[in-house]
């Protein structure tokens, strides 16, 4: 199996800035001014409703489970509380992230925080990290978020569902930020100036985890036996037990798609997905579209998809389709380094912007895309 | 260098921006929220992106690109991935032409 580079400070980094990859021009579907000033307008409304119900469904499980504590009735009470905590807060990092949710500044801050606590991301080096994301999406060596690198190790993503693997990498690191060091990667994408900060919410994050460990120890110390587990399963523990939603959508977005290139049609994957779904993802099912026009917020994405389809490949027609398509295409590319999905384009749509990148040197022996629809 | 006319002040809606191209250069007109005209450069400080593209809401304009967030009364970078400020320009009204002054 090709190994490939995805180091941001290696080979492929110089090559994809050689090519003319790096904070390169993208394709971007017309729409007029007036629909995008119309679409990115920021509302308080919808994302305060959603936080309450996040909030107050965060408060009802976990009393739930700790009310039930003994009895197999608890079970559920946690798992939808993990299913809350460790993964509806991905998208509420992400969104906030962006500053696209809320119209009022630090009601996205907040959120940001809290949510980036939840998920065990440092919120300063993830800001950037995400910043380079969008602006190189799957540009290898330039892309510190690339999900599925080659050679694809199956057994990890299927570890990822459960988060362990994930979780301990994520407190490694986080651990390693409190007591000041940033790896070459994080220094390449974060500026030196934002460092100290990196570093002051990073001992935050640690010194709750720290307070959660001595509530437990206390509890298990007092006699409370298994009921010292009660802090764990409230904190931090949901990013093991509730975060394979997270992992489920979060694979879709880019999964068997292609790399290297400057057309987010290529690249990013749309979906059709159940409401309850779409609510714990706060609409990022939308895909092509969110990294298109990254200043729409999730409450707009619907109607941002319904102006714009005609120029996108059909979605999916739900998570089981993107699934079936993006396995299919990832068992492939153990075998055919180089092949991604390439969906047909409606008859509506501009073709593939293919010349923005077929100039990349890499590409002459990547050629075996595949047109799927 | 003098004042330079740019734009007609209805070619800006209220709370909104648009591009101005001169001389090699390229800044962004702003008609704020207190009726006002502003301008600034017009490209991001983070990754040389025009922020006409972008969003004018209250006293602020947000990148396109990352959703970086400047004052654009004074070009102060108020939330990353924008660290460093944008420069602004005097501008004012004569016969409802807006006029810039570059210096
Ligand atoms: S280019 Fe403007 S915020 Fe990144």
């Amino acid at each position: 199996m090709a190994t490939r580079d995805y180091s941001l400070t290696g080979p492929s980094a110089k090559r994809a800035v050689d090519a003319g990859l790096s904070a390169a021009e993208w394709y971007h579907t017309d729409v007029s001014r007036k629909e995008m000033k119309a679409l990115m307008k920021r509302r308080d409304g919808p994302p305060m409703r959603d936080t309450m119900i996040w909030a107050f469904l965060h408060v009802l499980f976990a009393t739930g489970g700790i009310y039930f504590w003994g009895s197999w009735v608890a079970v559920p009470f946690w798992l939808a509380y993990g299913l809350l905590y460790g993964s509806a807060c991905d998208s509420r990092w992400h969104e906030c992230g962006h500053g696209t949710a809320f119209r009022t500044r630090w009601m996205n801050d907040v959120i940001y925080h809290i949510a980036s606590f939840q998920i065990m991301r440092n919120p300063v080096n993830w800001r950037w990290s995400h910043a380079r994301h969008h602006t190189d999406t799957l540009i290898v060596g330039r892309d510190p978020e690339i999900a599925w690198m080659h050679p694809i190790r199956l057994g990890m993503k299927a570890l990822a569902y459960v988060g362990l693997h994930d979780t301990l990498v994520s407190l490694k690191t986080l651990a390693r930020n409190a007591v000041g060091w940033l790896s070459p990667d994080e220094k390449d994408y974060i500026p030196q100036s934002e460092w100290p900060k990196a570093v002051f919410w990073a001992r935050i994050h640690m010194v709750i985890y720290a307070f959660t460990v001595g509530v437990a120890t206390m509890m298990f110390l007092g006699g409370l036996g298994w009921k010292a587990i009660i802090p764990f399963l409230l904190i931090g523990g949901p990013r093991i037990y509730g975060c394979w939603h997270m992992v489920m959508t979060g694979l879709l977005q880019h999964g068997g798609l292609a790399e290297d290139v400057l057309d987010h049609r290529l690249n990013s994957r749309t979906l059709y997905m159940n409401p309850i779904s779409r609510w714990i993802y706060w609409n990022m099912n939308y895909h092509v579209e969110h990294h298109m026009f990254p200043m729409v917020p999730y409450y707009a994405l619907p109607a941002l998809h319904e102006l714009i389809n005609y120029d996108l490949p059909s979605p999916n027609t739900s998570i089981w389709d993107g699934y079936r398509e993006m396995i299919g295409a990832v068992l492939r590319q153990r075998r055919e380094p180089g092949y991604f999905v390439k969906k047909n384009l409606p008859a509506t749509a501009k073709p593939y912007r293919e010349d923005l990148h077929t100039h990349v040197p890499e590409r002459q022996d990547r050629r075996n895309s595949h047109a799927l629809d | 260098m003098p004042w330079i006319d740019a734009c007609a002040t209805d070619e800006i809606e209220e709370e909104d921006v648009i591009r101005w191209d001169h001389a090699d250069r390229t800044f962004a007109i702003y008609h704020g929220v207190d009726g006002a005209f502003y301008c600034t450069d017009g490209l991001c400080t983070h990754e040389q992106v025009h922020l006409a593209d972008g969003l004018v809401m209250d006293n602020d304009i947000e990148c396109p690109r990352h959703n970086g967030l400047f004052d654009y009364r004074n070009g102060n970078a108020l939330r990353a991935p924008v660290c460093e400020d944008l420069a602004t320009y005097p501008t004012k009204v004569e016969g409802g032409r807006i006029l810039v002054l570059l210096e």
